[in-house]
């Protein structure tokens, strides 16, 4: 079926678009960008802010562009001294309920609500007068809440519930006194966020923040080498998008200049938790071909993505006995740095100090759950850097990043194949279960490579393969509200899946709460970004010699040094974890 | 290696304590709106019935609330901040309204809103040490041809001088002690 | 004037419930103005900034006016920001609430001038722009005021004249209220 066409005219030129169409987006098509705060193309419309005001002839009133779909004979003004006071004058009233901290805020230089302040010449201040006030709720473990900052866009709450399926985060009061938190406004901790950051990563300001641990890094690389040796892993989807940070083009791998960065800034080992990775995929296959040959506990769900963990304890309780054991790569490269490496260097593991390079929030949480930590109750992982994080500590340092040589990480630890990388980006662990798993099936030493039918950002992927004479049903999905869609099906016996793979965030890893923000002319979250990063990774991959994770020299000298068996018993106490219903129990 | 894994499934558990929290009949009335389509609308109507029979909405009732309604949690403690009718904390024994409306307001409702602030030591929104009295505003009762008008509980006073207002708290301080007295005659 | 939809917005009016309200030259139409906004304001959900701020930003200019801080530019914000909540605000509330700020700016714009360059409000409503005296005239020294002075600061012996020290009066008007012999007096 052929849209109904609508004429109309904006500021002016005439244009035809389908109908349905809103005013923003027939503008974008003739290259105007009408500005915006609390609009988000991935979430729905919530007309709020009203910073996208166009005047439109035969209306006393304004109305926003955002949600105002078109009409035939429709005559717009996107520009006018009448909507620039008026766009002008909204700006200034949201910085008039807003610290006056752009300098030390850690958003100065990427905030939207600046960048609009900017664009629409707010160049003084007339409106001054009462500022609320909320204290800062930083004992969480992951997020940070600064309602202070908060120009109520309701982004957060929106993204929470529509692509996280979580519902933690809902506006608390009135007026002007409105303030966006959980559930009685308490601890992130306490509520049932589940940390996947997602919150940080659309909000406009820095109302929302990952827990900083730059401080205690930085701390770590003061002290003398034979006190606190300090050892790096780097996640795979920080090669895909640090470079964002520094002004590359987006999908610039950066991995060389990475490793040479970390180790200026004084780490002693830099390793690459690409080789954790292959690790959990010789693990988490060895689990899964278990479990079908035993027909128990199918399907199977991958565990590497900490939000979906915490939603699972806290949301889906129920299908604990359904995902894989395996800790998450980090958790696994952490623990055998503390014991393996230890070992081999000599090393008492209280003086080695793990920080993990991450594209997430939750993994701050991860790294503090105790069920994982070492027997004295010391975590495996010290800190946890988001991206963002170790971003502006290179910076922070004077490192120039673009033009630094490359390096290579560390052995044994560093070595990975490119199963590994693709694990940054959503489909990417399926894919190199898959890899692995076809060779284990088949005998076929030679088996495929790349499963198109799990690439892709699209939200929700099913397909069955057929591997040496058996069906085997996959889905993978990112954002929890498709893992939602995913769980109820196997819960009610829709469809019969072996292996299906579950990330928090939108896109994967590449989309993790703890990325480096767009440039501001881009939407977070945009799918186009997630594309690009994924690519990147896909890129690193194809052009790598090893392509299989099992065909990993260095963990199969592990397997012989030091773990054993798959799935044995050194590698099941190392190297996995078990789960408990957790409260608050979330609503589905 | 595989453990057996137990039921992890905490529904059941979740379920019982949040019934013990709320009286039989908001828990049928929560039973029979499920099977609605929307049923998340019957949300206010929920909190009504709570504070209806416990004079306030507590923490504990709100999650029994969202886990029993699946609504959100958030969403509940949204809607119960957002709305100056619902309480979140236990009100006094009788409650007085001030009418705040034009036509109080022209006749004198905030001189008479400060002598009873002044008189029982508490805001709008708040409860005396006592839990005899809450101070409540509201926009016009409908009484204007009363202006200014209080409300104590159902009862409506009109017009109602600063001084007049004393003598109004007094008497309801006086019935509760008589009141207290009969129980006392009696025990 | 006719009393219809049509007329009524024309003057900067709306039908709203259908009441209305008669007020004289002894209400303040700036004080009128802030009674309505302080309603608005606290009833505005928070959701649309121009009426959210606004409403908020508004009122602080209205009690800067009403308490004898206003300056002329004060009038120009006001202005600016009434048309701006009541041409990009989200709901009826918003664009609604400035309406009496706008239609008694247009009509008793002189009020408002009065407040911010004479310091004075003729209705003697503004609490901030009136004082109490006692005329010697009048007085006969019946004592009655005295003691109903919260700040005792209404003083006087027996038949004699008396006083009130202006600079701890709070301007309550207890002793307006309740003298008999109309000697206090507001200006």
């Amino acid at each position: 079926m052929i849209d109904k066409m609508i004429n109309l005219t904006i500021d002016g030129d005439p244009l035809q678009v389908p109908a349905g169409t809103t005013v923003l987006k027939a503008a974008e098509k003739l290259g105007i960008n009408i500005p915006r705060l609390c609009y988000h193309p991935n979430l729905s419309i919530e007309g709020a802010c009203r910073v996208c005001v166009t005047q439109v002839k035969g209306f006393n009133h304004f109305l926003t562009a955002c949600s105002q779909e078109v009409w035939e004979g429709m005559e717009v003004q996107t520009n006018s001294p009448e909507i620039r006071q008026a766009r002008r004058d909204i700006v200034e009233l949201l910085l008039d309920n807003h610290p006056r901290d752009c300098q030390t805020c850690e958003r100065d230089g990427n905030c939207e609500l600046q960048k609009q302040a900017y664009r629409l010449g707010v160049r003084e201040r007339i409106f001054n007068g009462e500022r609320k006030r909320f204290p800062v709720e930083d004992s969480g473990q992951s997020v940070i809440r600064t309602p202070e900052k908060c120009i109520l866009c309701g982004r957060c709450v929106r993204v929470c519930s529509e692509v996280q399926g979580v519902s933690n985060l809902s506006q608390h009061g009135r007026g002007f006194h409105t303030v966006v938190g959980p559930a009685n406004l308490s601890n992130m901790d306490d509520s049932v966020c589940i940390q996947c950051g997602q919150c940080v990563a659309v909000c406009p300001t820095a109302a929302f923040l990952e827990k900083d641990h730059t401080e205690r890094v930085w701390e770590a690389l003061a002290m003398p080498r034979d006190v606190k040796h300090v050892v790096v892993q780097v996640a795979p989807a920080i090669r895909a998008t640090i470079g964002e940070a520094f002004g590359l083009p987006m999908g610039t791998p950066v991995t060389g200049k990475l490793v040479t960065a970390l180790r200026r800034m004084g780490f002693d080992e830099v390793f690459d938790t690409n080789y954790s990775a292959d690790l959990t995929i010789i693990e988490e296959a060895t689990e899964f071909l278990s479990r079908v040959q035993k027909g128990e506990n199918l399907p199977l769900l991958t565990s590497c993505s900490p939000g979906w963990v915490n939603f699972l304890e806290k949301f889906y309780p129920e299908m604990i006995k359904h995902t894989s054991s395996c800790k998450s790569p980090m958790q696994m490269l952490s623990t055998l740095i503390k014991t393996y490496y230890a070992e081999k260097k000599g090393l008492d593991p209280k003086d080695v100090y793990v920080v993990g390079i991450m594209p997430c929030v939750a993994k701050k949480f991860e790294a503090g759950r105790p069920e994982q930590a070492m027997e004295d109750g010391m975590p495996y992982t010290d800190a946890v850097l988001t991206t963002r994080e170790l971003a502006w500590m290179i910076k922070s340092y004077g490192i120039d990043f673009v033009n630094l040589p490359d390096g290579e990480f560390d052995r044994p630890l560093g070595i990975s194949s490119g199963a590994a990388d693709i694990f940054g980006a959503t489909g990417g662990v399926m894919e190199a279960a898959l890899r692995t798993a076809a060779v284990k099936l088949t005998g076929d030493e030679l088996g495929p490579l790349v499963f198109e039918e799990v690439r892709g950002v699209t939200g929700l992927k099913e397909t069955t393969l057929r591997i040496n004479g058996m069906d085997i049903n996959i889905a993978v999905s990112n954002g929890l509200t498709n893992a939602k869609h995913i769980l109820e099906a196997v819960k009610h016996g829709d469809k019969q899946y072996h292996l299906i793979e579950i990330m928090a965030c939108p896109g994967g890893c590449i989309m993790g709460g703890g990325q480096p923000y767009p440039p501001l002319d881009h939407d977070p979250l945009d799918p186009e970004t997630a594309r690009i990063r994924a690519k990147a990774l896909y890129d690193i991959d194809a052009k790598k010699q090893l392509r299989r994770s099992h065909e990993n020299p260095a963990i199969e000298h592990l397997y012989a040094e030091f773990l054993g068996e798959p799935n044995g018993e050194k590698a099941h106490k190392l190297l996995h974890t078990h789960y408990e219903a957790r409260m608050p129990r979330g609503i589905r | 290696m595989s453990h057996a894994v137990a039921n992890t499934d905490n529904w059941a558990e979740v379920k019982a304590a949040c019934t013990e929290f709320l009286p039989e009949h908001i828990i049928a009335y929560i039973e029979q709106n499920a099977k609605t389509t929307h049923s998340e609308s019957q949300l206010i109507a929920i909190l009504h019935l709570v504070q209806g029979h416990f004079g306030y909405l507590g923490k504990d009732q709100m999650h029994a609330v969202a886990q029993l309604a699946q609504i959100p949690f958030a969403k509940v403690t949204g809607v119960a901040t957002f709305y100056h009718y619902f309480r979140l904390q236990p009100r006094g024994k009788h409650i007085i309204n001030v009418c705040l409306g034009t036509a109080c307001y022209v006749k004198g409702a905030d001189k008479l809103s400060t002598r009873l602030m002044d008189e029982l030591g508490i805001q709008f929104g708040e409860t005396t040490k006592d839990k005899m009295f809450s101070l409540e505003s509201t926009r016009c009762l409908g009484t204007c041809g009363l202006a200014p008008v209080i409300m104590v509980d159902d009862q409506v006073y009109g017009p109602v001088s600063p001084a007049e207002a004393s003598l109004i708290l007094e008497k309801y301080l006086k019935k509760g002690k008589s009141q207290k007295a009969a129980e006392a005659a009696k025990v | 004037m006719e009393v219809d939809f049509g007329p009524l917005a024309k003057a900067g009016s709306i039908m709203g419930s259908g009441g209305m309200i008669v007020l004289s030259e002894e209400d303040c139409m700036v004080d009128i103005s802030k009674f309505y906004l302080t309603f608005t304001q606290e009833e505005s959900c928070g959701k649309c900034t121009p009426c959210r701020e606004g409403t908020t930003r508004m009122l602080e200019i209205l009690e800067k006016v009403t308490s004898g801080k206003g300056e002329m530019s004060d009038l120009d914000r006001l202005e600016r920001l009434a048309k701006l909540c009541q041409q990009t605000s989200l709901c009826g509330l918003g664009r609604a609430a400035p309406n009496p700020i706008l239609s008694s700016l247009k009509h008793f714009r002189e009020e408002y001038v009065e407040h911010i360059v004479d310091k004075k409000c003729a209705a003697k409503k503004c609490v901030a722009l009136i004082k109490y005296e006692i005329s010697a005239d009048t007085c006969i020294g019946c004592t009655v005021c005295a003691p109903n002075c919260p700040t005792e600061c209404t003083t006087g012996t027996r038949k004699e004249v008396h006083v009130i020290d202006q600079d701890r009066c709070v301007k309550c008007g207890q002793c307006f209220e309740v003298c008999r012999f109309d000697a206090v007096e507001r200006v």
